[in-house]
């Protein structure tokens, strides 16, 4: 951005000010430690220059917002526009519970809906499974069926919010049940609008909500994307997620790097699908962490949008600028969050909210500061949506596009994590593939070695965490913890009992029927599914036909 | 105990939670620390925990949750020890467990509960302080 000149007068000048000004005051104050890191253990230098950002090229590298290759934002106008989405995941017990914790929000601002169900909807269980013992309506609602489904959204109209949902191995089941009740509400399947995260490379990578093997499972993932484009054009297909990566112990570089490693291994099995990459392509989106280093992360998604539209462009040749966009969900570090003095947690997540602010994302999701202590209580979620609300109202952040851009360290910053993914997609080309990749275990060892070693850099206290190892006090035991009534179980097993009773057993069992003859063909699942359904099988019973007809994912442990 | 042989702790994931990042890290850290480790992987039953602990000879039975489902299943894993003679087997668990449910999970047999923050130094330490002994 300078030319060759002016570099050498800024280069003379630093040297100067190291041997003069520098030099007095570090022989008399040296400094806390030899080496700074960031909390990714990225080194980070005392002072950055306009020659830490020489051979940056404005247009060629920047650009501007809402143009390629989309460093500053995919949007033009960004938050001068409208806001982030502000999406708080929710759901807990029954569906009447988490119902009205859905009307709550949107009462309160809330702008879209975010389910989160709980682990045996996830794991395709019904309620009643042996395996579902303990868990039901435990970190999210459970649903069995579409009865529950519909008390879930009574009185929420499927044409004014957006829905985003926790789904992965049975995202077709819950989009069909969507789907079935916009279609019960008029709603036409074109005003429909929401996420499924649908992304099961990173539930075998590590967040271990996974039910088939890997090929079967991409089976679905493409037959979902498939659908969506042909009929339900406004939904965001999947979630291609580096939050969970995160989560189990990641950089931000490699939560990027390894994110954009499943988005090329899910683009190319649409395109070896035979599907136009124009057409599928502007569906996807991404779902990142915010921890609390504000620059760090700013710097991360800066240079995922970057080199994602340029994998998108130059690697599936797209020309549609939409397929090049990285679009993404934020939600803040869940890790980040101590158990000890709770209420920093607060802070924590203010600053997490307000680098995912600065970075761009289209939607956040704030964390409860009672997090690392139980389910978020109706006034910590409160407190987490208020923070947003202030980064959004208060901050400033919003009123000009990508602020950051431009300062010497997030631009040298911004290249650093650039190289560091371009670094990764290159090794895990050169394995065989992300597939390849999480099959030998590579990508799940580097993310342990992370995790070890922010560990070890803790209990050294050579990292500070406030609370932990430093400024650490007595206190109190906390209270108004929220707790989940065991009886949810027995509930929905009754439910379930009077459901396989009632319903018309000649169209359920035709319905299951077509879907097993469909999944062992070629075509699209997506509307047998739907019918499935309607039908009211279950979530446990349609899985069960996969389970029989597909097979079930036994991973190999990698310690 | 005897010098020669190493403490044998089976850590394990109960129920359907996928939250293993704790577990694996303090799988490596006992590993570090001299025991030998096994580590289970997610979805395991209580059935299929102690069935483990039976068939490596365990000392101690580490178990892991983050999804709110411990005073189901911990209490159960240390009551099927004791249907199997495995009364010595040293029981600790960790996750995200509420202060309130501590008592009764000790009451179960639970010999400790460590939460998050906890340095693994300590853990480490309480389970070489309170393993059972071998002649």
């Amino acid at each position: 951005m300078y030319d060759d000149k002016e570099l050498e007068r800024i280069r003379a000048g630093k040297e100067n000010w190291e041997k003069t000004t520098l030099g007095k005051a570090l022989s008399k104050f040296p400094e806390r430690k030899p080496i700074f890191t960031s909390i990714s253990g990225m080194p980070v230098e005392r002072l950055y220059t306009p020659l830490d950002t020489a051979d940056l090229d404005y247009e060629k590298d920047l650009g501007y917002p809402g143009q390629y290759p989309f460093t500053r934002g995919v949007q033009p106008t960004m938050y001068r526009g409208r806001f982030w989405t502000m999406r708080q995941y929710a759901g807990f017990g029954n569906a009447r519970e988490s119902n009205a914790r859905y009307r709550y929000l949107l009462e309160q601002g809330q702008t879209g809906l975010s389910v989160a169900f709980d682990l045996p909807t996830q794991a395709g269980y019904d309620s009643d499974h042996p395996l579902s013992m303990g868990e039901v309506g435990k970190v999210g609602v459970a649903i069995d069926s579409l009865d529950d489904m519909k008390i879930l959204f009574d009185g929420i109209p499927l044409d004014q919010v957006t829905t985003s949902m926790t789904i992965n191995a049975p995202a077709t089941v819950l989009l069909a049940m969507y789907l079935a009740i916009a279609e019960e509400q008029g709603v036409p399947f074109d005003k429909v609008g929401g996420t499924v995260q649908n992304d099961i490379l990173k539930e075998i990578i590590c967040r271990g909500q996974y039910i088939f093997p890997p090929k079967p499972s991409m089976r679905l993932t493409v037959d979902l994307i498939d659908y969506c484009f042909k009929h339900v054009p406004r939904w965001n297909t999947i979630s291609i997620s580096g939050y969970h990566i995160r989560e189990a112990g990641s950089t931000a570089a490699q939560e990027m790097a390894f994110t954009i490693a499943d988005g090329i291994a899910y683009v190319q099995a649409c395109v070896d699908r035979g599907l136009a990459v124009d057409s599928f392509a502007p569906r996807l989106s991404f779902f990142f962490n915010a921890f609390t280093n504000v620059l760090e992360e700013v710097a991360k998604f800066r240079a995922g949008r970057r080199v994602w539209a340029r994998i998108m462009k130059e690697r599936f040749g797209a020309k549609d600028p939409r397929s090049m966009m990285m679009r993404y969900h934020v939600q803040t570090g869940g890790v980040t969050l101590t158990a000890q003095q709770p209420l920093n947690n607060i802070v924590r997540v203010a600053l997490q909210a307000y680098a995912a602010a600065l970075g761009g994302c289209q939607s956040l999701h704030t964390n409860s500061y009672d997090e690392a202590l139980c389910l978020p209580t109706q006034e910590a979620v409160t407190v987490a949506l208020r923070t947003q609300q202030i980064v959004a109202e208060e901050s400033g952040a919003t009123d000009t596009i990508d602020p950051l851009a431009g300062s010497y360290f997030v631009e040298a910053m911004t290249d650093k994590i650039e190289a560091e993914i371009e670094e990764y997609i290159r090794k895990i080309d050169a394995m065989g593939g992300t597939l390849t990749a999480i099959e030998q275990g590579y990508i799940q060892k580097e993310i342990q070695d992370s995790a070890y070693r922010f560990q070890k850099e803790i209990e050294s206290g050579e990292r500070v965490y406030v609370g932990i190892n430093k400024y650490t006090m007595e206190e109190p035991e906390p209270t108004n913890l929220l707790k989940v009534d065991m009886k949810v179980g027995e509930i929905e097993a009754e439910k379930l009992k009077k459901l396989r009773a009632e319903r018309d057993q000649a169209q359920w069992k035709a319905a299951l029927d077509r879907l097993r003859e469909v999944s062992q063909s070629d075509e699209n699942v997506m509307p047998a599914v739907i019918e499935a359904v309607k039908a009211r099988a279950t979530i446990g019973e349609i899985c069960d036909v996969w389970r029989d007809v597909f097979g079930e994912y036994r991973p190999k442990e990698f310690v | 105990m005897t010098q020669d042989r190493k403490i044998k702790i089976i850590v394990a994931k109960p129920g359907l939670d996928g939250h293993d990042r704790g577990a694996k890290l303090l799988a490596r850290i006992f590993a570090e620390a001299g025991m030998e480790v096994v580590y289970t992987g997610l979805r395991q039953t209580p059935e299929m925990i102690v069935e483990t602990a039976l068939q490596e000879d365990a000392d101690v039975v580490g178990l892991s949750s983050l999804s709110g489902v411990h005073m189901y299943f911990f209490p159960r894993v240390v009551e099927l020890l004791r249907e199997k003679g495995l009364d010595d087997v040293l029981v600790v668990g960790g996750g995200i467990i509420p202060k309130d449910d501590i008592p009764e999970l000790k009451k179960a047999g639970v010999a400790e509960i460590f939460g998050p923050g906890t340095p693994t130094a300590e853990i480490v330490e309480f389970i070489k302080k309170n393993v059972r002994t071998r002649d």
